[in-house]
């Protein structure tokens, strides 16, 4: 499952919902991004997506790792709107029959949100606010993978 | 009227996030828009930007047809 939220969540109950009733798959890994406050220079993070857009072309990745990790299951649920620091901004659970194949589908669905996913991520700092664009390790991380 | 959505820093550039244009095709949208802001146009056709038509990413030029969604999509950054 894909989901946008302009809430606030709580990991913990969202990884053990996601763990419910898995008796035949063995393995769930999962992913938090938490919104960081760089000491200071970041007073809140602010997320936009393109309503729609950005859901289906998430759900074309996850579609792709299910197939190519052999996923029984994923959910990813990612913050929209204005995050302070400290609050989840990202969660991805991956469940699979083995635990290479989890954490390897979650390793490559967030590199994969960090510089791919239609997000457009805005910081703002005491002296202003700027967009963030993906750095070259999180190209570096996405390519990896292809 | 082609409805255009402009998302990221392009929003910001532009002082707006979206806006109808009579237009027949993406090159037609690109010229109209040029002729008001010259500045967004620069950067909408920045090489890092993608379009989205109809929710759909096109490259190079594309007719629109009357209720055609544009949607220019800077660098994206998510997690």
């Amino acid at each position: 499952m894909i989901r946008l939220s302009d809430q606030a969540f709580d990991p913990g109950a969202l990884l053990s919902d996601f763990c419910q009733g898995r008796a035949e798959v063995g393995a769930v890994a999962s992913f938090t991004g938490i919104a960081r406050a760089e000491a200071g220079a970041t007073v809140a993070l602010e997320l936009e997506a393109y309503p729609g857009f950005t859901e289906a072309q998430i759900g074309k990745i996850a579609e792709q790792a299910r197939t190519r990790f052999g996923l029984a299951d994923l959910l990813i649920l990612h913050r929209i709107g204005k995050i302070a620091p400290g609050e989840p901004i990202v969660f991805v659970a991956t469940a699979a029959s083995h635990r290479r194949e989890a954490f390897e589908a979650c390793d490559y669905l967030m590199d994969y949100l960090k510089s791919r996913a239609p997000f457009w991520k805005k910081e703002h700092g005491p002296g202003g606010e700027r967009w963030i664009e993906p750095r070259a390790e999180d190209h570096a991380d996405i390519a990896r993978w292809e | 009227m082609a409805r255009v959505l402009l998302f990221g820093p392009l929003r910001d550039l532009a002082g707006w996030r979206e806006r109808e244009v009579a237009a027949a095709s993406l090159a037609e949208l690109r010229a109209a828009l040029s002729a008001e802001d010259a500045a967004l146009a620069e950067a909408l056709a920045r090489p890092g930007v993608q379009v989205a038509l109809n929710q759909s990413i096109v490259r190079g030029d594309a007719a629109l047809s009357p209720a055609a969604e544009v949607a220019f999509l800077p660098p994206m950054s998510g997690g």
